[in-house]
């Protein structure tokens, strides 16, 4: 990961330095190298909020004043290894195609006793307000490490999920004619200095989902998948889904369908 | 009359057969589309306004291109760009060419019609053309994408006779006009640059004396 973000930094010098004469661009890369650089210098942020969620997932927490260690996110209760790179899947006990945020929301409902609403008030965090729910994703994230991506999605409901998925991921509309494919269906193609992969192929999928959640250094702030799709789709200029919606799950379904057997690299380093 | 039974179904053979062979592939969604239809308008916040809610909505062209996972067949292309062909409007004094410094700017603006409830652009926000997400178009802009062609030399390389005037224009109204399903907006169908605004934009591509073809 050290080296990828090595590469990065790297990019953004060059640009940088081609750039040169031009003002307004030039003090904004240069601003943004420095956070580059103050973010390399004490590693990954996203570390510490790992730990934080480490210790949240330990807490004795909530009415039911539980912890969350026999939280079922696939594997069997408490097994965490791994359990992030089979995620969405299909759980019985809620009849649901779940990923792992809606999951580990439902372990907080269900184990802890806490309110749904009041558990995703602060489902991302803002300045000076942290999340529990991001810093729980970073360390189950973690917790997958080196494994690869595992999303066949052989039982029917997984596979009519990531159907639907691939459906939204085409589907066109809004002011600017938008859909996921626009920016993301082709090879080697970048949105003004931002390179964009093909999420359609195994190669470019696996590149994008093996990093997540990520540390992204312009918002300085761990993203989530469901913060970093519900962006995408702030960017298509279309109104704001729910937070755990369908249309999300089923997105990431067919993205991690696509990118199964890329090995895990998280937490991620992103501009 | 068995014979002929027999001809017909060689025939029909003949023309299924490469017909089958260059089949399209299966829809997004397959048998579950309309079900992801239902299910993707039922994922957002019910307390997006209405007016927001109606961005969502598609024209036929969305839908086609969506169906064919943005590479329609020919036959199918060809009718869209003439439906589109049959949408575009011009500024009511027919000038096509505006003032390219204004043009520039809003070539590089890319903000404008972000809405929902966490990161929405202020009221107001100038929507630009946001050109510079996807081309290069004056060289001394390096931070450009490159999902469409470079445009650096538009009439160095092209001219400026009223046809290629005409044709910058009709693109950026309409630019199913010309390709169907490309990954273009349709900037003038879609309300999102008026007919004045894209007269601008026409001169930052035409004029000889634009940044696009200067230097
Ligand atoms: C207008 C262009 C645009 C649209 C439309 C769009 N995205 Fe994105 N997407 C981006 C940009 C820009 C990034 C960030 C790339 C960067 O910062 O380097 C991104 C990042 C991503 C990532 C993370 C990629 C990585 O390498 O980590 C995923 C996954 C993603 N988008 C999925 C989607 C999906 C699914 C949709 C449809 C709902 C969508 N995007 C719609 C522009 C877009
Ligand atoms: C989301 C990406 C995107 C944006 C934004 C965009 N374009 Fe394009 N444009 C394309 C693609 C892809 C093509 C090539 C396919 C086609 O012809 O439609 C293209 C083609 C063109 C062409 C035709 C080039 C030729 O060789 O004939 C012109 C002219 C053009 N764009 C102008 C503009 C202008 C001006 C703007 C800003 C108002 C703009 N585009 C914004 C993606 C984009």
């Amino acid at each position: 990961m050290i080296q990828r973000f090595i590469r990065t930094l790297v990019g953004m010098a060059v640009a940088t330095a081609v750039i040169g004469s031009v003002s307004a661009q030039d003090s904004k890369v240069a601003d943004e190298l420095a956070k580059y650089r103050e973010a390399l210098a004490d590693g990954n942020p996203a570390d510490l909020l790992e730990v934080k969620g480490e210790g949240l997932w330990a807490e004795k927490r909530g009415p039911k004043n539980a912890s969350l260690e026999q939280c079922d996110l696939g594997l069997g209760p408490g097994k965490l290894d791994g359990a992030y790179a089979q995620l969405p899947k299909y759980f019985k006990d809620t009849n649901k195609v779940m990923d792992v945020e809606s999951r580990l929301v439902h372990c907080m409902v269900s184990l802890q006793g806490f309110k749904q609403e009041e558990v995703t008030k602060q489902w991302f965090s803002r300045p000076g307000k942290e999340s529990d729910i991001e810093a729980l994703v970073t360390f189950i994230g973690a917790k997958s490490n080196g494994k690869p991506i595992n999303v066949p999605a052989t039982h029917p409901e997984e596979a009519k999920m990531a159907k639907m998925g691939e459906y939204i991921f085409y589907r066109r509309s809004g002011p600017q004619d938008f859909s996921c494919s626009i920016c993301h269906g082709q090879e080697g193609k970048r949105i003004r200095l931002q390179e964009l992969g093909n999420l359609t192929t195994k190669d470019g999928a696996g590149f994008a989902m093996k990093t997540w959640p990520s540390y992204r250094v312009s918002q300085g702030a761990v993203w989530t998948m469901q913060r970093r799709l519900i962006d995408c789709m702030r960017q298509a200029r279309w109104p704001e889904p729910n937070y755990l919606a369908d249309s999300i799950i089923a997105l990431e379904t067919y993205l991690q369908k696509t990118a199964t057997g890329t090995v895990m690299e998280t937490p991620g380093i992103k501009r | 009359m068995k014979l002929k039974i027999a001809l017909f179904g060689l025939l029909t053979a003949a023309i299924a057969i490469p017909a089958l062979a260059q089949k399209a592939p299966e829809a997004p969604g397959g048998k579950y589309a309309k079900e992801a239809e239902q299910m993707f308008r039922s994922s957002f916040r019910t307390d997006n306004p209405k007016y927001w809610m109606s961005r969502l909505d598609q024209d036929d062209t969305m839908k086609t291109c969506g169906t064919y996972r943005d590479n329609p067949p020919r036959k199918v292309g060809e009718q869209i760009e003439k439906a589109n062909r049959t949408t575009i409007r011009y500024p009511v004094d027919g000038k096509l060419i505006g003032d390219w410094k204004e043009g520039e700017k809003l070539a590089a603006v890319g903000t404008g019609g972000h809405i929902g409830f966490i990161q929405p652009d202020p009221a107001g926000r100038v929507r630009g053309g946001n050109c510079y997400a996807c081309h290069e178009l004056a060289k001394k802009e390096l931070a450009y994408g490159t999902i469409g062609p470079s445009l650096h030399n538009f009439s160095k390389l092209r001219g400026t006779s009223d046809d290629i005037i005409k044709y910058a224009y009709d693109k950026i109204y309409n630019s199913n006009a010309f390709s169907a399903c490309t990954n273009m907006p349709r900037f003038g169908l879609l309300n999102w640059l008026t007919p004045e605004q894209i007269t601008h934009i026409v001169a930052f591509l035409v004029d000889p004396e634009s940044p696009v073809n200067k230097d």
